[in-house]
């Protein structure tokens, strides 16, 4: 296992590497260059070109690099032009946001996926499994922005049951009761749009898990030995169904950082993917980088965390 | 006499062997996807149906008239439908069933462009790394692993915004950049157990070479999987065309497709009171996007033999 660590860390470094390669390259793409942010109309242009060699924007591009990268690790990414204040401030004002929309739309995928996998599983080919099978299908094939849309107009705007944007009802004290109350009715209807989309996966997985598992060898033994179907099915089906489910979590960070940018766009809720489209309107490109940047580590570390569990769990995937 | 009588026997028989072996020979992977489609009757209705609105849209905007669609009428601003304006019209008086046809050409066409883009690229990759295996392998897969990563959405519209020169061609490019990972992935397990067959095998002691095993026996053997992966590719391919566009970094402005039609919920009276803007377009992406994953679905029983129904 320790092996294996190793051997996958040894892989996300130069991805990690890579990654902020390529944000560099797109950041040096963008028009504009760091002192966008900090320039003021009154400045001579001396006075600019002086504060661009200060700057480093002279030099030559491995030591910019160097020099952005080095920033880039104590968390310094430069100024938001539109926002005036440094780029990571900005991202934590906005970073909690989204944390929450994610956690709270993680815990709906599995509050969802799993008693529905369970079920269709374990009934499967019954009236039951046939209704989640036809879930699952219609699911697959809508996109995650689609549904969140029509989600968004019955409940929130026909049916009046939702806010239909914010991500907190404005004037209330932070930290009251009413306060949180009202942060989770706006979290309520964009994260069960995620939820819905998303859990699709989960419950095909674990149905065809379940299906596969029954007729295994262990499972006819237990049965033969007298063990309960409560028994069966608790202790030797799913125990062996949902830890890979609890592993893809990694993989699953990918999908919400994708899916958070729809719907935050949808429910205009004020968290990264709604500043990272809004920066990249007004073209505030030191924001769009770091977000940029930040999403891919997360994503990075994601799969690495996912591949690591999976291989605790099951020994036959780790590589070579 | 009698010696020439025998080899005219034997020949006969050869004959009749052979014709008898063109009448056993198993059907054609054309055949087997087609008799697969015709028992599902879901696929059927779903493959009549896609054709169907193929057809219609892309005739539909042959006949009208582009510019009198995007056409700016400042009198008829959101009307309602109605008998002059089938599904109403926009912010801009424009006539939004016009739009739909149109918008539905162009994320169908760019639906196809990008899939078989993707495919080709996704298909060489694959093909080549499974075939070779080892150290190519173990690099190509890396650069794969990498792709797989990265934060799509995002690199993708970052690549929209600052691309000089925006064009549907542009567009089309940067989304197959980040979407040829999948089928590269799926070809290139099929082809490490396909190079390890007889026929690939004999082929190379023959003396043919890698290019010749690669293109001419080891991919016609996959096809099937490259058309049903394709077929289910070409439905997602239609949603992150629309996703992307409605997000604004899809089509450039002045050209209509599904997403558009839906950005135009971001002023937020039109997604609570003019359904008529929108939901048409969003009922039609989730019939494609259905209907496309029918048949791929029905396609994929029919690539393996024992799940076909037919």
């Amino acid at each position: 296992m320790w092996k294996f660590t190793v051997r996958r860390l040894l892989i996300t470094t130069p991805q990690i590497i890579l990654l902020s390669a390529i944000v560099f390259i797109l950041a040096k793409m963008m028009p504009g260059d760091a002192l966008t942010g900090l320039i003021d109309p009154t400045l001579s242009q001396e006075r600019i070109a002086e504060m661009r060699e200060k700057l480093g924007l002279n030099n030559p591009w491995y030591i910019q690099y160097r020099d952005w990268l080095a920033g880039v690790v104590q968390g310094d990414f430069g100024q938001s032009f539109k926002y005036q204040m440094p780029v990571t401030e900005l991202i934590w004002q906005r970073v909690i946001n989204t944390f929450w929309l994610s956690l709270v739309s993680t815990i709906m995928i599995y509050a969802i996926g799993l008693p529905l996998g369970i079920v269709s599983g374990r009934y499967n080919d019954r009236l039951i499994d046939q209704l989640i099978t036809g879930y699952t299908y219609l699911g697959f094939a809508t996109p995650v922005f689609i549904f969140g849309l029509v989600a968004l107009w019955i409940f929130g705007f026909m049916l009046g049951w939702f806010p239909t944007g914010g991500s907190v009802e404005p004037g209330l004290e932070p930290g009251t009761f009413e306060y949180i109350l009202s942060k989770l009715h706006h979290l309520l209807l964009p994260s069960l749009s995620i939820a819905l989309i998303g859990t699709v996966g989960t419950v095909q997985y674990l149905r065809s898990e379940i299906i596969d598992t029954k007729q295994r060898d262990f499972i006819i033994t237990a049965r033969a030995k007298g063990a309960p179907e409560r028994r069966v099915y608790n202790r030797h089906i799913f125990r062996n169904s949902i830890l890979p489910i609890a592993a893809f979590f990694g993989y699953e960070i990918i999908n919400l950082i994708n899916g958070s940018i729809f719907i935050e766009q949808i429910f205009s809720y004020p968290g990264m993917g709604n500043l990272f489209i809004e920066s990249i309107m007004l073209r505030d490109y030191s924001v769009v980088t770091a977000l940029v940047l930040l999403s891919g580590i997360l994503a990075i570390l994601g799969a690495l965390l996912s591949d690591i569990i999976l291989s605790v769990v099951d020994p036959r995937i780790r590589i070579k | 006499m009698s010696q020439k009588q025998t080899q005219g026997d034997i020949e006969k028989a050869v004959k009749e062997q052979q014709e008898e072996k063109q009448e056993q020979k198993s059907p054609s992977g054309f055949r087997i996807f087609w008799r697969e489609i015709l028992k599902d009757k879901l696929a059927l209705v779903s493959l009549i149906f896609f054709v169907l609105i193929t057809v219609v849209v892309f005739g539909a905007s042959e006949i009208l008239d582009k510019a009198e669609v995007t056409r700016v009428d400042p009198f008829n601003i959101y009307q309602p439908p109605s008998d002059e304006f089938l599904l109403g019209t926009d912010q801009g008086g424009r006539d939004i069933f016009g739009q739909l046809m149109i918008g539905t050409r162009n994320s169908l066409a760019i639906g196809f462009l990008v899939t078989l883009l993707s495919g080709i690229i996704g298909v060489v990759f694959g093909v080549v790394s499974g075939y070779f295996g080892g150290h190519i392998d173990n690099a190509l897969m890396r650069v794969v692993d990498f792709f797989m990563v990265l934060p799509f959405i995002m690199l993708v519209i970052v690549f929209v915004a600052i691309v000089p020169k925006y064009s549907i061609w542009t567009f089309s490019l940067i989304m197959t950049a980040f979407l040829w990972m999948g089928i590269a992935r799926l070809i290139r397990s099929k082809a490490l157990q396909e190079k390890e067959l007889d026929y690939a095998q004999a082929s190379r002691t023959l003396g043919s070479s890698h290019t010749k095993i690669i293109f001419k026996q080891v991919l016609p053997n996959i096809t099937s999987l490259i058309v049903v992966t394709m077929t289910l590719n070409l439905a997602a391919n239609i949603g992150i065309e629309s996703g992307l566009s409605f997000l604004g970094f899809g089509f450039p402005k002045d050209t209509p497709s599904l997403g558009t039609l839906l950005s135009y919920t971001t002023n937020p009276i039109t997604l609570e009171e003019r359904w008529w803007i929108w939901l048409p377009a969003a009922v039609l992406i989730l019939l494609l996007m259905l209907s496309v994953r029918n048949v791929g679905e029905a396609l994929k029983r029919a690539a393996d033999a024992r799940q076909r129904r037919a």
